[in-house]
């Protein structure tokens, strides 16, 4: 690599900056997507605590520790960050670590929009962390931001319209960049029917992010002319529809829940054949099924309106197209358990979250399928049940895969093996904490508890009891990790180029840690 | 003679049973009082069976080679690593069990949504924070907000047993007969819930929506608000007095006459 580096001085670059100053201006992948990766850890024990506050308001019926409002603040900001500020930039940071080196190139297509997109995010954070101080409070309208509720709130709701906006800003950039890069970018040789199945997962899903973030843009606008400059989208006086913005916001937010577990499924997918030491199994199917799932995406929205009073033909021809998506994501859940029949495995702390992604994101699945049949769908919308649902495929799913993968490639990235033994306390705490958080929700809306109330009624008491412990046990089980992550970019046992007995890929071809620059000169794939 | 393995599953069924026996521990949908709760809670079983199935079969699976196709067990790994017929196997068999489930569920949003030959109307306005009922056959017109005293939510009086589930004016309505409900709100989006009658429906400002209900059998049912309308989106419950028709009717006329006594005494509210 030595030579590398030499000819890399030779065509007459300058030294890097050091200091805040590299980190201000790195247009590096590597340093981008660690940027990325940082941030969105930071907000992950930001919006956890708040998720911590919640649940300890939530231990005994009665108010406790706070005004139902602040309780609404909490629960609308623990949403927002987790969603915006921890998952959509950890899988981001993913991107910017792995699609250059997944390919064979030396960095992402547009290397200086790379660095804005990341930088505006810290921005958006701050105004929408600012807002808890602003007259007011923060917003307490929900991520869901409904009007005419949302249009009552005071000058936070503005600012959060604006953190919106920048933050959808961000991920345009970021997608414009991957899109760019696997279509322009891959090595010679590398066909997309070749690349790693991650990279076909943030194809997809960039292509997502560019149809629909536009959309959110748009009905959030709305919201904030509505709010400030006399118009009447929503506001039946007018001749507007309060619907009508959810209509547009679940065209963006439908996609959006699929943006969010996409990237999962490619981490797991690269994961999982590694340590059956077998190749994935079904590589067309996964590429398909992907790609069925991200159109189907589009034609779903309306199943989070069934009780808004759709006609008999709305409600029949969601509930049909919710539940057709259930095809193709069985698909990948089957093609990954044969993945692993047959294989030779071992059970290191990446395969421990990808097994368990599997496992319980398939539950996830499952509720939502339940959800997906209108009739039932009556009784379970806005009610602890969405609320078990959509953490199972955030918590155990997303978030499950993001962990998989930082102790997959953190070798790779810091060149440092990391703590096994920490790690797989880590996963089993993680693993049994998340069920005893999020089962008994399930229980809580079917026997009636609707979502978003700081305080019930008392048949409700037993499992929200139950829910406040395991998210005490989850939530410090975290630093954990956090100890693991800094632990191992400090030092460690020395990894090897190939971490991973069973590892292919490009990005197991150079050393770890991974050079500053890489594929400077295009290696060729057969 | 009963083998150790069937006692020990007879008794872990007593176990559970008798756990689920306990109301704290709910497990399921609320006993139904209406056909439409009843048709919904067999749908969700009908679906539980379908998961729990596809469960059983694909993580036995999953968990069999697991345990032996690992390394440390000395397996070898294979190399196969596609077939198109088992993908097309296993992409039809789910859309079939799908196609299933959708032909019950299909009726089941058919008859809900059907609101025809009411045998009364009522219109139900939601409000930041309590609800309101207009009888427009009857009418009789009523706020009910909730009774429960600040006191017990704060923690220095003990909750009774309907803690936030109780309110001042429960709406009444007569067993057995066709209930249609307008819906709609006066500021921001609430929604009207009772769960043992299987009705949820949106309250839209300045947009009626239909919804309706029968109840089966006599009794007092109770739901909250399921969309989130502001700080006391929580403390806005709903209850219901399904009476027999001799009840309803004398609880209208009584109704009736306190109206005429307060217009004729305004200065008492």
């Amino acid at each position: 690599m030595s030579d590398a580096a030499h000819a890399h001085d030779d065509h007459g670059h300058h030294a890097h900056p050091t200091g805040i100053m590299r980190w201000l201006s790195t247009t590096n992948h590597k340093d981008i997507g660690t940027l990325y990766l940082f941030f969105a850890l930071i907000m992950l024990f930001v919006a956890g605590t708040m998720a911590l506050l919640i649940r300890a308001e939530l231990f005994q019926p009665g108010l406790q520790l706070m005004h139902p409002d602040f309780f609404n603040q909490l629960t609308t900001m623990h949403g927002l960050i987790m969603i915006f500020g921890v998952i959509m930039p950890a899988f981001s940071g993913f991107a910017n670590w792995q699609v250059p080196l997944m390919l064979g190139a030396p960095d992402m297509a547009f290397p200086r929009m790379n660095n804005w997109a990341f930088w505006v995010l810290p921005v958006a954070a701050f105004f929408l962390m600012a807002s808890f101080w602003l007259p007011g409070g923060a917003v307490a309208g929900g991520w869901t931001m409904y009007p005419p509720l949302f249009i009552q709130g005071g000058i936070s709701y503005d600012l959060t319209i604006l953190a919106v906006h920048i933050m959808g800003l961000s991920s345009i950039m970021g997608s414009i960049n991957i899109v760019t890069t696997i279509l322009n970018m891959r090595a010679p040789g590398l066909t997309l029917m070749k690349m790693p199945l991650f990279c076909w997962t943030w194809l997809i899903t960039a292509y997502l992010l560019i149809a629909t973030m536009p959309v959110l843009a748009g009905a959030v606008t709305m919201l904030l002319t509505d709010r400030n400059f006399g118009t009447h989208f929503f506001n039946a006086a007018g001749g507007g529809d309060p619907v009508m913005f959810q209509h547009i916001f679940w065209f963006f937010a439908h996609p959006e829940v699929y943006i969010l577990i996409l990237p999962a499924f490619g981490i797991v997918s690269q994961v999982i054949p590694t340590f059956a030491r077998k190749p994935l199994f079904g590589y067309a199917s996964m590429v398909y099924a992907t790609a069925s799932i991200a159109i189907l995406s589009f034609v779903v929205w309306a199943h989070h309106m069934f009780t808004t009073g759709m006609p008999v033909a709305g409600q029949l021809f969601f509930m049909f197209s919710t539940m057709l998506i259930a095809v193709p994501t069985g698909v990948k859940v089957f093609n990954w358990v044969a993945t692993m029949w047959k294989g030779s495995m071992t059970f290191e702390t990446p395969m421990l979250f990808a097994i368990a992604f599997v496992c319980l994101f398939t539950i996830g699945g499952f509720s939502g399928l339940v959800l997906a049949i209108a009739p039932v769908d009556i009784q379970l919308q806005d009610t602890y049940y969405v609320v078990a649902h959509f953490h199972y495929v955030l918590v155990s799913g997303a978030l499950f895969s993001i962990f998989a993968g930082i102790y997959y490639w953190l070798p790779k990235w810091t060149g440092h093996m990391y703590n096994e033994t920490l790690g797989k306390w880590h996963f089993w705490l993680s693993a049994i904490g998340m069920n005893i958080v999020f089962f008994p929700m399930h229980f809580l809306g079917l026997a009636g508890m609707p979502r978003r109330i700081p305080d019930y009624a008392l048949q409700f008491t037993e499992f929200n009891q139950i829910a406040t412990v395991g998210a005490f046990i989850f939530g410090f089980s975290q630093l954990i990790f956090l100890v693991i992550v800094l632990k191992t970019i400090k030092g460690g046992a020395k990894a090897p180029a190939r971490v991973w007995e069973g590892a292919e890929g490009l990005e197991w071809t150079v050393p770890s840690p991974a050079p500053y620059h890489t594929f400077e000169i295009a290696p060729v794939v057969k | 003679m009963k083998s150790m393995w069937q006692r020990a599953g007879m008794a872990g069924v007593a176990l559970t049973t008798s756990q689920m026996a306990l109301a704290e521990y709910a497990y399921n949908l609320q006993t139904p009082a209406s056909k439409v709760a009843q048709d919904v809670f067999q749908l969700h079983n009908l679906i539980m069976m379908v998961c729990l199935g596809i469960f059983v079969v694909v993580f036995g699976a999953m968990f069999y080679s697991l345990y032996a196709h690992r390394k440390s067990k000395g397996h070898k790994a294979a190399h196969f690593h596609e077939n198109t017929m088992v993908e097309v196997v296993w992409t039809v068999i789910p859309f079939v069990i799908l196609m299933g489930m959708a032909y019950p569920a299909a009726k089941v949003v058919i008859d809900m949504k059907d609101t025809t030959n009411p045998d009364m109307t009522v219109k139900i306005t939601g409000y930041q924070w309590k609800w309101g009922y207009d009888y427009l056959n009857d009418g009789v017109s009523f706020y009910s907000n909730l009774s429960t005293p600040q006191e017990q939510i704060v923690g220095t009086a003990a909750k009774d047993e309907h803690y936030l589930l109780e309110v001042d004016e429960p709406m009444v309505v007569p067993v057995g007969k066709r209930v249609r409900l307008l819906i709609t709100a006066n500021d921001v989006i609430h929604s009207w819930w009772v769960p043992a009658f299987g009705v949820k429906q949106d309250a839209i400002p300045g947009f009626i929506r239909d919804s309706w209900f029968k109840a089966d059998k006599v009794g007092t049912y109770r739901g909250q608000c399921a969309e989130l309308c502001g700080k006391e989106h929580g403390f806005m419950p709903i209850v219901v007095k399904v009476v027999s028709e001799e009840d309803y009717k004398a609880w209208v006329a009584k109704k009736k006459d306190a109206a005429q006594t307060a217009v004729a005494a305004p200065a008492a509210q």
